[in-house]
């Protein structure tokens, strides 16, 4: 019944008049080769973050139809071995100018400093670093991917309000886990509590065998803590801690409790229709990076039709204009920051099978916006690129 | 012999009497409050996650968008029976009754379809194309006009009731969630969740000619996102339903100015007002309850405990 239904859909549309005006957008990406974990079942799914742009570009492309809008992506992966540089400049030389980019921070910055893409509109839908929303922001560059200080503060407020302010740490060594590491100490600065004790995960071991007898004795000399945080942003070892640990403590962070752009086990505020919406389409579960290409289309189209524009520019503009909003599916129209191109979002946090909680957790208040208790509000931001738009 | 017989069953019944209706979403069951107690009187099963709930316009039957059963529910609203079920589409979230009580105009959440569906012959009549997430559903009073509004489009889609065609599309803030006319059919009103607005439209020439705005003090703006709504039964105000800003707005239907808020329970969607047009009824879905509003005074005067998420209302005089 539902192929019936598709099929005539298809036929509506192939249908109406062809009178549209075109806009033109394109996805990004550069392919890396995934680091191994020590688990052998959890790779990464190839079309992570381009499934979810293609559903952003599906949802507008029916609020186009009824506007006269055209919406197109063009989908460009440069593969691991290939240069990433030379792919973008030909692309902006065939007149790309509103990029969704799947790249690591490094790549996303060479391709905003090119002399090119000034006057382009760059969405970042992966990397979560936070010098690229401080000293390393660059004007022509927006986030839909949170920033790792963003997760870190949700799940800072979430240890506070469940009064677990006595926390242990237990980082990797690879430079994500360095980065989340960071932003977690800073995070737990900024809500007033302190990290008790800290260690670093450093062994080669295969874990899958040696976890139970090791696991224990590495924890044992942690100080008296209510939470354990893990830093380990590849999914390497922290699977591993989760009961295995000294004293029978909860985890946070990397594994356990989870600060996640999104999930798949997202339900509220009609969160059900766009998980079915994208299952239907991809196959799988929506993740954040999925998540951050569709909040990126669904961005420009809520700002193509409102604003009028379809320009880099005049998209940007309005974009970051006070009257922008998105329905997100996260309970509170999303929207952007003004100082640094940052998205406002709540951060679901979540167990492999529930959202626990929503951050910013009630309580948490803000002279503007509850959201901007999440990341770099705007007297803290190092970032200058975006001006005097404080 | 018949009347006789049913003034007999009345003066031996003290219960009877009008009543409210409410889906709850999470317990899939309806319950039904007793107007003149204030008591829930009876609980009935229904299919998976029942959302919008509307009466035939002789109060026969009872239509109930379960929506994860994929039905319409056809209930028996005397035995609390499911009679039978429509062909409603995938997942039916809302839907509204044609004036002649015939037609069933069905919102298909997941699929970006209106389904228009024959309440006798039980057939699909027509299956109208709109945007995506359809959710908001109403019909002029004249019935040669149906509106859906599709969330994730952000548009109101007026379809011609004759060719089942949509004559026109019109752009509202973000998130549209009900679409309510005028009982003279004069304007329409659509509430934009996240947009946090209500847009009134002129029926004739489909132009914008009211734009409301909410604000009450300490709560956040965000959070002032407008659902149902429900012209007062004199038609000079509008209620609307602010959703997790736990308040109903009174509206002038006229000057479209906000005159007071009224504090009822957490989460409110839907409301129905009682047949004697004295209270009104709010479903608060995170608390589990409805408020009963005073509509002499506007002032709230009872939360009754319902099941769980609490969604759609509907109301029935004195069976």
């Amino acid at each position: 019944m539902r192929l019936a239904w598709s099929m005539m859909a298809l036929c509506l549309w192939l249908g109406s008049p062809a009178m549209a005006e075109a806009l033109r957008f394109d996805y990004l990406e550069r392919q890396v080769t995934q680091p191994p974990v020590l688990s052998n079942m959890s790779a990464l799914p190839e079309d992570l973050g381009l499934a979810g742009a293609r559903l952003g570009l599906e949802d507008i492309a029916t609020t186009g139809r009824f506007t006269g809008i055209d919406y197109w992506l063009e989908v460009t992966q440069v593969p691991p071995e290939a240069e990433f540089l030379p792919a973008a400049r030909a692309l902006l030389e065939t007149g790309a100018r509103v990029l969704i980019v799947n790249a690591p921070a490094a790549d996303l910055l060479a391709l905003a400093d090119l002399p090119e893409a000034q006057d382009a509109l760059i969405f970042n839908i992966a990397a979560p670093e936070r010098d690229l929303r401080a000293e390393e922001c660059r004007a022509n560059m927006l986030h839909t991917v949170p920033s790792t200080a963003m997760r870190a503060d949700a799940l800072a407020q979430f240890a506070l309000w469940k009064r677990w302010t006595d926390v242990a740490l237990i980082a990797g060594s690879y430079p994500e886990d360095v980065e989340f590491a960071d932003a977690l100490r800073a995070s737990v600065l900024k809500f007033g509590f302190e990290i008790k004790g800290e260690k670093t995960w450093a062994f080669d071991a295969n874990m899958r065998r040696a976890a139970s007898a090791e696991v224990p004795l590495f924890t044992q000399d942690l100080p008296d803590h209510d939470l354990l945080l893990v830093a380990d942003e590849r999914g390497d070892f922290a699977r591993y801690i989760a009961y295995n640990t000294w004293e029978p403590r909860p985890l946070a962070g990397s594994e356990g409790v989870q600060p996640r752009g999104w999930s798949g086990v997202v339900e509220q505020h009609g969160a059900a229709q766009l998980q079915n919406r994208f299952r239907d389409l991809s196959g799988r579960e929506m993740r954040a990076t999925d998540y951050a290409g569709w909040a990126a289309i669904a961005a420009l189209g809520e700002a193509a039709t409102r604003s009028g524009a379809r320009e880099a520019e005049g998209l940007r503009g309005y974009l970051l204009s006070g009257e922008f909003r998105l329905a997100g599916f996260l309970g509170t129209p999303l929207s952007f920051r003004a100082w640094n191109g940052q998205m406002r979002q709540p951060i679901p946090l979540v167990t492999e099978r529930a959202v626990v909680a929503l951050a910013p957790l009630e309580g948490f208040l803000h002279q503007n916006s509850e959201l901007d208790t999440l990341g770099f509000d705007a007297p803290e931001s190092p970032c200058t690129a975006f001006g005097e738009t404080r | 012999m018949i009347r006789t017989l049913l003034l007999c069953t009345a003066l031996s019944l003290p219960a009877a009497a009008d009543e409210i209706w409410v889906t709850n979403e999470m317990d899939d069951t309806v319950s039904v409050i007793d107007v003149t107690t204030l008591e829930v009187k009876a609980t009935y099963p229904t299919g998976e996650r029942p959302r919008g709930v509307t009466f035939s316009r002789d109060f026969k039957r009872l239509y109930i968008c379960a929506s994860d059963s994929d039905a319409v529910q056809v209930m028996d609203p005397d035995t609390g029976d499911i009679l039978h079920e429509l062909p409603s589409g995938e997942d039916p979230e809302q839907f509204v009754i044609a004036p002649d009580d015939r037609l069933l105009y069905i919102a298909n959440e997941d699929d970006a379809i209106t389904t228009v569906v024959d309440t006798e012959t039980r057939k699909v009549v027509a299956q109208i194309d709109v945007g995506v997430e359809p959710e908001g559903m109403g019909i002029s009073p004249d019935g040669t006009l149906q509106v859906t509004t599709s969330e994730t489009t952000n548009m109101a889609h007026w379809i011609d009731t004759t060719t089942h065609k949509i004559v026109a599309n019109s752009l509202v803030d973000s998130r549209p969630r009900h679409a309510e006319f005028s009982p003279d059919g004069q304007v329409l009103w659509v509430s934009s969740e996240i947009g946090g607005t209500v847009t009134v439209f002129d029926v004739e020439t489909k132009a914008e000619v009211g734009k409301i705005r909410f604000e009450i003090p300490n709560i956040r703006a965000e959070k002032l996102q407008p659902v149902g709504m429900k012209f007062s039964p004199d038609a000079t105000k509008v209620f609307v339903a602010l959703g997790p800003a736990n308040h109903i707005a009174v509206v002038d239907a006229q000057s479209y100015a906000v005159e007071r808020y009224i504090l009822v329970g957490r989460r409110v969607w839907h409301m129905a007002i009682s047949p004697d047009q004295t209270k009104l009824f709010t479903t608060n879905g995170v608390s589990g309850d409805v408020t009963v509003i005073d509509l002499a005074t506007l002032e709230p005067i009872k939360s009754i405990k319902v099941g769980r998420f609490p969604w759609g209302a509907a109301a029935r005089p004195t069976p």
